[in-house]
């Protein structure tokens, strides 16, 4: 793709904060493109810098130095009011402004397009409605602001930045403080909206998973400053996503795409069969015990899992035995019971 | 700009409309001289009346000083209404962030070092240009103090803590008049003394002229700045990302919100709690934060409201006057307290 198409850019965009005395890096020499119709994902531990990057590309914090560009012009050659046009923002301040209903406060989104006293066209409505549609609002519309829940809050606001009608949104956290079903929703919606609509939308998220399933594309920060951009299942395969998230008692696993609390048990001695669904739940609680899982099926112990119409069924197979059990507790205590008080050899972990 | 409010809050306009026309009537009427009310109408209306006292005191006394409450209560709750907007602070409100103060300090200025304009018995006796620079100088000394808590503002994100600066930087004008006073001859003193406590009746003839000219303006820019005052309930952030320059947004209501507090405290004294007290009646009455609506309706309530503290504070059927800084406090003090204990969360929470 040239150049031309991209709703973002930056060129050698240095990011930081500059007091009278000294200036303070957070990441230099940033080289970022972002297209339309795509969903980006910007991840990175905290304290990385991902709030000040999204400050900086929404024009509400001055760069150290570089170039950004949105839609082809300079950020800083642009007047107010033609970057509302381009760029709108959802951010993770509070409204205190309680007496707005949901409706007015998506109406505000309207404010770069309408004369001085703020007067609607039919335009305006329209944009309002289109708004609020996609936005998937409508039945919060005459509530108070304070009356919303945080996730219909966050909607509202979403939905305040569509009425904003730009071709570029960017997102700072807009799932923190959502508990799972909204978050998974948030990112759902901010997915479609991305392919229905040909906005270019960036988001700074901590939720890997999500972020792996949704985004086109994204950009990792680390730390130090630097910026690796992908596919997300580039990222993965090429050992980036553990390079960031780097920590000890942390294991990323490639194959889920997922981090986890427990490294891997060093003994493999559980092969596990059955459906998908079990061995996947099975290979969960066993890691939490600490015990590892053999690829291959010579392993000394073998858990054959079963889904029937009673419900799922285990076979312990060691040492020529088979016991049958019918739950994920009763499989983990008579596993603990069995190599307990085995001899010194066959002891686990 | 947005949706018009509750639908069933409409009655509300048109009745503060009719109480301000019934109380400007009844302040007209009323007073520590008795005058029959048909002979009041007949002043009114055609200007004549074969009491010469009487026309005397309706044209002179009791007009002007119903158009000063009806100017002094737009002004003083439209510039209240600017304030806890703009410092998204519930508590914010021309005297309680130290702006009258401040323009009690141009006045002082005025009064105490002036020299001959200065020479001042009561304002009505100060000259045209006199009257142009006392409220040049009030409106100066607001503007200062408002910069001034504007700047501690963008560091203090606390609502509470601001409120306390703002006392403080009161405390400190007041304490500047203080010495002023010490080093003053005893004649200049009395004239600010009673100054200090607040008179809707010393403003006749080109007084009421510059007073109505000044209000007017600062209600216009008030009117003007409505859009943006609506893009700031949602936070600076977001009022910036949709395209307001909060620089010059933040200055028009500078202006605005100094001429308004100036003018008014330089002719009528300062007047506490209405700037405070009237936006929040306005709000919850109408149950809406549009500016566009708020704006006209605030400096509806804040005429029927000034208009009836007036009527109050000449005490009908005595001959006492009390001062009108004395009614606003008794009745306004109270609804603070109310607005205190309704939102426990008063830190963070806004309008």
């Amino acid at each position: 793709m040239s150049s031309i198409s991209a709703i973002l850019e930056t060129r050698a965009l240095k990011i930081g904060y500059r007091s009278k005395k000294n200036i303070r890096n957070v990441a230099d020499n940033l080289n970022l493109r972002l297209m339309p119709g795509q969903l980006v994902c910007l991840l990175g531990s905290n304290g990385a810098g991902k709030s000040t990057l999204m400050r900086t590309l929404s024009g509400l914090q001055p760069m150290l130095g570089g170039e950004v560009y949105i839609d082809g012009e300079l950020l800083s050659n642009l007047k107010p009011t033609e970057l509302a046009r381009k760029l709108s923002v959802v951010l993770t301040d509070r409204i205190e402004a309680g007496n707005l209903t949901a409706r007015e406060v998506i109406t505000l989104g309207r404010t770069p397009y309408t004369g001085w006293l703020g007067a609607l066209t039919d335009i305006d409505h329209e944009k309002i409605s289109e708004g609020i549609r996609s936005g998937g609002v409508e039945d919060l519309l005459d509530r108070h602001i304070h009356q919303l829940s945080d996730g219909e809050r966050q909607k509202v606001m979403l939905a305040r930045a569509l009425v904003q009608d730009t071709p570029l949104i960017l997102l700072d956290e807009p799932t923190a403080h959502l508990d799972l079903p909204n978050r998974v929703e948030m990112m759902r919606l901010l997915h479609v909206l991305a392919r229905q609509t040909g906005k270019a939308i960036l988001l700074s998220t901590h939720e890997l998973d999500l972020a792996l399933q949704t985004a086109d594309e994204v950009w990792l920060m680390s730390a130090g400053g630097a910026l690796i951009t992908g596919v997300p299942e580039d990222l993965v395969l090429n050992g980036s996503f553990e390079a960031v998230f780097a920590k000890s008692n942390l294991f990323f696993d490639r194959t889920t795409g997922s981090f986890h609390i427990h490294t891997p048990g060093e003994n493999h001695k559980f092969y596990l069969e059955g459906d998908e669904k079990s061995v996947f739940w099975t290979k969960r609680a066993l890691q939490r015990e600490g015990w590892g899982i053999s690829r291959y099926r010579d392993a000394a112990c073998v858990i054959a899992s079963r889904d029937n119409d009673k419900g799922a069924v285990w076979e312990i197979s060691l040492h020529g035995k088979t016991t049958q059990v019918t739950s994920m507790q009763a499989l983990i205590l008579n596993l603990r019971l069995l190599f307990s008080d085995n001899s010194g050899g066959e002891r686990l972990s | 700009m947005m949706a018009a409010a509750n639908q069933n809050r409409k009655w509300v306009l048109p009745v503060l409309g009719v109480l301000a026309v019934a109380l400007f009537a009844l302040d007209v009427m009323l007073g520590s001289v008795k005058i029959p009310f048909n002979e009041v109408f007949r002043i009114v209306f055609s200007g004549e009346s074969e009491n010469r006292a009487w026309l005397l005191i309706v044209e002179k006394i009791r007009l002007p000083k119903a158009t000063t409450a009806i100017l002094a209560g737009c002004g003083l709750s439209v510039s209240g209404l600017q304030m806890q907007t703009l410092f998204r602070n519930p508590l914010a409100g021309p005297s309680e962030l130290g702006i009258t103060a401040g323009a009690g300090l141009g006045v002082a200025s005025v009064m105490l070092v002036g020299g001959s304009s200065a020479s001042v018995y009561a304002i009505s006796q100060l000259g045209i240009s006199g009257s142009w620079l006392i409220v040049a100088m009030a409106s100066l000394g607001s503007a200062l103090v408002l910069a001034l808590i504007l700047l501690i503002a963008g560091r203090i994100r606390d609502n509470v803590i601001l409120l306390i600066v703002g006392v403080m930087i009161g405390t400190i004008t007041l304490s500047v008049i203080s010495i002023w006073q010490y080093f003053s001859q005893p004649e200049q003193l009395q004239e600010y003394i009673m100054w200090t406590f607040g008179s809707l009746g010393g403003v006749t003839g080109y007084h009421l002229y510059v007073l109505a000219g000044v209000v007017s303006a600062g209600m216009l820019l008030a009117y003007i700045s409505s859009k943006s005052l609506n893009a700031l309930l949602l936070g600076e952030n977001y009022a910036r990302s949709m395209g307001l320059s909060i620089g010059r947004t933040r200055l028009v209501i500078m202006a605005s919100t100094s001429l308004l507090t100036g003018s008014i405290t330089a002719f009528c004294g300062p007047i506490g709690f209405i700037g405070i007290a009237i936006p929040h009646i306005t709000r919850s009455l109408l149950g809406t934060a549009n500016h566009r609506i708020l704006i006209p309706a605030t400096a509806l309530t804040g005429t029927v409201l000034m208009l009836a503290c007036d009527i109050i504070a000449q005490m009908p059927g005595t001959q006492t006057v009390i001062p009108i800084n004395v009614v606003t406090s008794l009745l306004g003090a109270p609804v603070v307290i109310w607005i205190i204990i309704q939102r426990n969360n008063l830190r963070s929470s806004f309008s």
